[in-house]
């Protein structure tokens, strides 16, 4: 089955890194085709940002999104630009003190950020916070093959930060 | 893996071992990893002060015997071309990735397009023929870089990478293949004039330090390498030959796919616009939708159209407004030719294709 997963939030909250680790999890730990792509400005923070993954037990044609049933919010410009007009059937997971709308589809709200920051100390991790509340909430891949993507693309020394803020993302998942 | 990084893994599964460039958008991963890995393999890289010294530091580089490789974008892309048109005169053998974004100048940095195609065939002054592979699959990506440059050294031709932003930054699983084979380029014969071709038309290599006595100029020069500037049959013997030692092995070095070869809308495509037309083949099983992909564009394949004898109507999408659909449209015998433009950064969608191919019947 063809998973098509969008990522949305501005440049520095790691929206491409996200993308990449679920892809890496999907094509390397989750015996699936996957491919990655993004699209972003010339600045390097503050602007913009949108990466997608399309997810597929069939090699990959065309490479771009369509019609995303995964959406992964995380600023309001994101969510004005990608997540104001999704179809009713597709499930949308918001940072929710980011992200002041909310869409017509099936919504889970993840305090990413404020979880990050005042919970694990690093408001840098939000997104690792999202990417395991979104594989927990979908299953899109397991939860194995997300830790082990995610131990491959973080840098040294920040294994347990990013791992505790996977499993918090777990929970929060989980729960909703 | 990224396409750009597929690039580099290439390049080094190629033997490449010299990298001049200057960093740009979409291209820039190539030079970051190049520099973490060639001084690893005991190769050279070295960031230039800008794209004219780029690729003056790859040819130079190639004369020293090494597989040399330049990357860049549009906007450097068009400062290489004085020093590509240099690399075709003096038959030095390099290799230049262009990962191409929008344009005219600085255009959009983080866009895809394909508005360059026809830059890397006349966009040196003087009549000349370069070889252009483009990947569609950052597989290919990976397979074509380590291609381009055997054919290099095989021709003694500056070789194009002419991939584009989409698959530069997409990525996606591949397979490294176990081994690349490595033709390396003919060394000059004992006996022979540094310039003196065989008979495929491609004289062999007097690289620098072999103990050759060889001159290199951009003049028009004789088989010695000695300018000779006023003599009408040596410049027309000359360009001559480095046009034909190109031009007429088009057919056996063509690199392509020939899918649905009965059907009468044929859709011709080169680097990410496969794609699209695979998903449509892909969605629409039952209706006879042809499709020629070209992993090499120049020399410009014509013979491959012919693969489809019923075809009424040739349909080419690109990320520009129309280049190798003249190409196409200047080889058909009879076949309407559709042009299928799109620019602003974003490849075709399967459903603007399709729509395309409803509209012929």
């Amino acid at each position: 089955m063809r998973h098509e997963v969008l990522f949305s939030g501005f440049g520095g909250q790691g929206v491409i890194l996200s993308a990449v680790i679920l892809g890496r999890a999907a094509a390397l730990y989750g015996n699936k085709y996957a491919v990655q792509t993004q699209v972003y400005g010339p600045e390097a923070r503050g602007g913009a940002s949108m990466s997608a993954d399309v997810i597929d037990d069939e090699p990959i044609l065309y490479p771009k999104v369509t019609s995303p049933d995964i959406y992964v919010i995380m600023s309001q410009q994101g969510f004005d630009k990608y997540g104001s007009d999704v179809p009713d059937d597709a499930l949308m997971l918001v940072d929710s003190e980011l992200v002041l709308s909310r869409p017509e589809c099936t919504c889970i709200e993840i305090p990413a950020t404020t979880e990050a920051k005042e919970n694990l100390g690093r408001v840098i991790v939000a997104n690792i916070v999202m990417l395991g509340a979104l594989v927990a909430a979908t299953g899109v891949v397991s939860e194995d093959a997300i830790e082990r993507a995610v131990l491959d693309s973080v840098p040294k020394g920040t294994e347990d930060l990013n791992l505790r803020a996977l499993h918090r993302g777990f929970e929060l998942g989980r729960k909703k | 893996m990224q396409g750009n990084r597929a690039c580099c893994e290439g390049a080094l599964a190629a033997g490449c071992n010299f990298f001049g460039g200057y960093p740009i958008t979409p291209s820039t991963e190539i030079a970051e990893l190049m520099a973490l890995k060639l001084p690893k393999t005991g190769g050279t890289f070295i960031q230039m002060e800008d794209e004219l010294a780029s690729m003056g530091s790859i040819i130079g580089a190639s004369w020293t015997g090494a597989r040399a490789m330049t990357a860049t974008s549009g906007p450097g892309f068009s400062l290489m071309m004085e020093n590509i048109g240099y690399a075709v005169m003096t038959e030095t053998p390099c290799v230049v990735v262009n990962i191409q974004r929008g344009g005219p100048s600085t255009g959009q940095p983080t866009m895809s397009a394909q508005g360059d195609m026809m830059q890397c065939r006349f966009g040196s002054h003087g009549d000349m023929a370069t070889i252009a592979v483009v990947p569609s699959t950052v597989q290919e990506m990976y397979e074509l870089t380590a291609k381009a440059f055997n054919l290099a050294d095989r021709f003694r031709v500056p070789t194009f990478v002419m991939s584009d932003e989409t698959i530069g930054h997409m990525r996606e699983k591949i397979v490294i293949p176990e081994k690349i084979d490595i033709v390396p380029r003919k060394p000059l014969e004992e006996g022979k004039l540094p310039f003196e071709a065989d008979e495929d038309g491609v004289p062999g290599f007097a690289q620098f330090g072999s103990g050759h006595r060889v001159h290199v100029t951009g003049l028009t020069h004789d088989e010695r390498g000695y300018p000779d500037t006023t003599d009408p049959d040596v410049h027309e013997k000359l360009v001559k030959r480095l046009y034909n030692k190109v031009e007429s092995k088009r057919h056996e070095i063509a690199d392509y796919d020939a899918v649905n070869t009965d059907a009468e809308t044929v859709f011709i495509t080169y680097g990410p616009c496969a794609r699209t037309v695979r998903q449509v083949l892909h969605d629409h099983p039952n209706e006879e939708i042809g499709h020629l992909n070209l992993r090499i564009v120049w020399p410009f394949p014509e013979d491959t159209m012919k693969l489809f004898p019923n075809a009424k109507t040739f349909i080419v999408p690109e990320l520009n407004l129309g280049q190798m659909v003249r190409e196409v449209a200047r080889h058909t015998t009879g076949e309407k030719v559709v042009s299928m433009p799109k620019i602003g950064g974003h490849i075709h969608t399967p459903d603007e294709l399709y729509r395309a191919v409803e509209a012929e019947k």
